[in-house]
C-alpha cells in the first residue's frame, strides 16, 4: 500500500502489518531528498538512525504505541543523544549531545521514528528562520518569502508534506506564528505542560515545546505524546493529562469566542482580516457564541515581551564561553577565549545579547526589567478578566501573511512586531493554537489563533477541529503528494 | 526616560557580556538598541501600582535535593574544546601568574 498521510492511518497501518515502519520511513526519506533541497526545512537528516529506528519498530511492534511508526521532525534546539544539535547557531555547529530532550524520550516510546532536525532562527530568536546560521528556510507556498519563525524548518516539513507531525518551541510565538504562514497548525501548551528538559534554553520563564501537524486529530495525538509531569524541569506541571482526542466531537455549539475588537482596528491586512471574519462566522454557524472583550494591557505585550525575553537570554546564553561545549577561538587568556568564541554568535543574538544586558544592569534594572515584570502581571490578569467571560479569546496569529525574504531583516523592530498577537500568550503562560483557515488574496495561509485558560488546551483543539470539518485545508503545490 | 546609547554605552554593555564586536556592529548595535529601547520605554508610562513583579512568572516547584545518578562524565567531557579526560577536567588557558 502507498504510505497514507496522516500519522493516525500510519500508526494503523503499521500496527496491522499493512505497510511496514520501514516503508513508511524510506517514503519520508524519499520526500525529504527530492523537495527539501530548495526550501531547507531540514539542517541534518539521520536516514541511518530512522531507519535502523523503524527496523525495529518492526521486529518488535508495540500495538498500541499512539505513534506506532510516525516520522516526526524536531526543531535542532532540542537535544538528542548522538545527533548532532545545533540550534541553528556556528557556536553549537559540531555540538552533539550526551542526552536527549524528554520529548525525544516520550516520542521514542510512543513508537515514533524521528528523521530530523529542522532549521531555525539562531537559539530560536527571530520570526522568520532568516536568522539561521545555516541559511534560511523558505515557503512552500511561495519560496521567494519565509516560513515565519523561529520554528520555521518544522512548519515547512509539515506543510510540504515531508513529515506529518514535527515539534518545535515557542517563546514568544515561534510555533504558532510558523504554523500560520505555511498553513498548518501549531500549539503552543500551557507553561509548565511540557518538560523542557533538553530544550536548548531562550527564555525561561517563556519557552515551551509544542506539536506541529495537518490536522486536528494528529496534533492531538502527539501532544499527548509529549504532554506530562517530568521532575528533571522545576516547573514541569503536575496536573493530570486527559485524552485530547475525547475532545474532537466537533460539537462547538455554546463555546464562548471572545473578540478584542479594539485590537483590530489597525495593522492587520485586509486578507487576513477577511479569513479570520469568515472563520468566526463558520464557529457561529455551528454553534459557538462571540462576545466582545477587552485586552487593555495588549498593546504592550511586545516591548514588555523584548525586556523579559532578551534580559532572560542574555544570563541562558552566558553559558556559551568556549568551556565546557560549543565551538572555542583560542587564545592565550581565559578573557580572550571568552571574547572571541563569543563573537560567533550572529547580528540578533548578539542584539538580543546587549538589550538583555543591559535592562539587567545596576540602574536599569528597576526601569525596565522590574517594570516590565510588573506590566506582564497586568497583561496576565486581562486574560483572567476575560476568562470569567469567555471560553477562548480569537485574534488573527499573525496580521500579515508570509512577508519576502529580507524584507524585515535589516529593521529588528520591524521584525518583533511580526509577534504582536502571539507573545501575550507566553507572557500570560497560558496555551494557544494556529489553526488553517483560508488564504489571502495573493495565496498565502491565514492562522486563527485561539487562546485558552491554563491547562484547557483540549478546548483549543476542540475548536480546531470543529473549523477543519468546515473549511478543508488547502495545501501548497508543494505540499501535494 | 529617553534612552540613547553612545559607543561607550556599547562597548560597556559588551564588555559586561563578554560580546566582541566588529566596529560596524558596534555602530549599527548604537542605533538599533536605542530604537528598541525608545520603544521599550513605552512600559514606564504605565501604572502598575499594585501589581507585583512577580505575579507574571511561571511558579517553580522545590524538590528535595537527593543525590541520584547523573550525566557519565566520559560523554560530557568529549564535547569540550579542550579537556583532560583522564584526570576528568575541563582545560582553559592559565589563569593565574604567566
Amino acid at each position: 500500500m502507498s504510505v497514507p498521510e496522516r500519522a493516525s492511518d500510519i500508526r494503523a497501518a503499521v500496527a496491522t502489518k499493512a505497510i511496514s515502519a520501514v516503508e513508511v520511513c524510506r517514503a519520508a526519506l524519499d520526500r525529504i531528498a527530492r523537495i527539501d533541497p530548495p526550501l531547507h526545512a531540514f539542517l541534518h537528516v539521520d536516514a541511518d538512525g530512522a531507519l535502523a529506528r523503524a527496523a525495529e519498530i518492526d521486529r518488535a511492534p508495540a500495538a498500541d504505541a499512539p505513534l506506532l511508526g510516525v516520522p516526526v521532525a524536531l526543531k535542532d534546539n532540542i537535544c538528542t543523544a548522538g545527533v548532532r544539535t545545533t540550534a541553528g547557531s556556528r557556536v553549537l555547529e559540531h555540538y552533539t549531545p550526551p542526552y536527549s530532550a524528554a520529548v525525544v524520550e516520550r516520542l521514542e516510546r510512543a513508537g515514533a521514528v524521528i528523521v530530523g532536525k529542522t532549521n531555525c532562527d539562531e537559539f530560536a530568536m527571530g520570526s522568520s528562520t532568516e536568522h539561521s546560521a545555516f541559511g534560511p528556510t523558505r515557503n512552500p507556498w511561495a519560496p521567494d518569502r519565509t516560513p515565519g519563525g523561529s520554528s520555521g524548518g518544522s512548519a515547512v516539513a509539515v506543510a510540504a508534506g515531508m513529515v506529518p507531525l514535527a515539534l518545535g518551541s515557542d517563546t514568544g510565538g515561534s510555533i504558532r506564528q510558523p504554523a500560520a504562514l505555511c498553513g498548518v497548525l501549531g500549539l503552543k501548551p500551557t507553561y509548565g505542560r511540557v518538560s523542557r528538559y533538553g530544550l536548548i534554553a531562550f527564555g525561561s520563564s517563556l519557552d515551551q515545546i509544542g506539536p506541529f501537524a495537518r490536522s486536528a486529530r494528529d496534533l492531538a495525538a502527539l501532544f499527548g505524546v509529549i504532554a506530562g509531569h517530568d521532575p528533571r524541569d522545576s516547573t514541569s506541571a503536575t496536573a493530570a493529562v486527559p485524552d485530547y482526542a475525547a475532545a474532537l466531537t466537533g460539537d462547538v455549539r455554546g463555546l464562548t469566542i471572545g473578540v478584542p475588537r479594539d485590537l483590530l482596528s489597525e495593522g492587520v491586512e485586509p486578507g487576513v482580516r477577511a479569513a479570520f471574519d469568515a472563520s468566526l462566522d463558520a464557529l457561529r454557524e455551528a454553534g459557538a457564541v462571540l462576545r466582545d472583550v477587552a485586552l487593555p494591557h495588549a498593546p504592550l505585550a511586545i516591548p514588555v515581551y523584548y525586556l523579559v525575553a532578551n534580559a532572560e537570554a542574555s544570563s541562558n546564553l552566558a553559558r556559551y564561553d568556549g568551556v565546557r561545549y560549543g565551538t572555542r577561538a583560542e587564545s592565550s587568556t581565559l578573557h580572550d577565549v571568552y571574547y572571541h568564541s563569543r563573537a560567533r554568535f550572529g547580528a540578533e543574538v548578539k542584539r538580543r545579547i546587549m538589550i538583555g544586558t543591559f535592562v539587567l544592569s545596576a540602574g536599569y534594572y528597576d526601569a525596565y526589567y522590574l517594570k516590565a515584570h510588573q506590566v506582564r502581571a497586568l497583561i496576565r490578569r486581562d486574560y483572567d478578566e476575560a476568562f470569567t467571560h469567555v471560553d477562548v479569546v480569537a485574534l488573527p496569529t499573525s496580521p500579515t501573511g508570509a512577508f519576502r525574504l529580507g524584507e524585515r531583516t535589516d529593521d529588528p523592530l520591524q521584525m518583533y512586531l511580526a509577534d504582536v498577537f502571539t507573545v501575550s500568550a507566553n507572557l500570560a503562560g497560558l496555551p494557544a493554537i494556529s489553526i488553517p483557515c483560508g488564504v489571502t488574496d495573493g495565496g498565502l495561509p491565514v492562522g486563527l489563533q485561539l487562546t485558552a485558560k491554563p491547562f484547557d488546551e483540549a478546548t483549543l483543539l476542540k475548536g480546531a477541529e470543529a473549523l477543519e470539518r468546515r473549511q478543508p485545508m488547502r495545501r501548497p503545490d508543494a505540499g501535494r503528494p | 526616560m529617553a534612552t540613547v546609547l553612545s559607543l561607550a554605552d556599547v562597548d560597556r554593555i559588551a564588555t559586561l557580556a563578554r560580546l566582541e564586536l566588529t566596529g560596524d556592529e558596534r555602530a549599527r548595535f548604537a542605533a538599533q538598541l536605542s530604537a528598541i529601547l525608545a520603544y521599550a520605554d513605552q512600559v514606564q508610562q504605565v501604572d502598575t501600582s499594585g501589581a507585583a513583579p512577580d505575579e507574571g512568572a511561571g511558579g517553580s516547584r522545590m524538590r528535595d535535593d537527593e543525590p541520584a545518578p547523573s550525566l557519565d562524565r566520559e560523554r560530557v567531557l568529549s564535547q569540550a574544546p579542550a579537556a583532560d579526560r583522564a584526570a576528568g577536567l575541563f582545560k582553559v588557558p592559565r589563569v593565574l601568574g604567566s
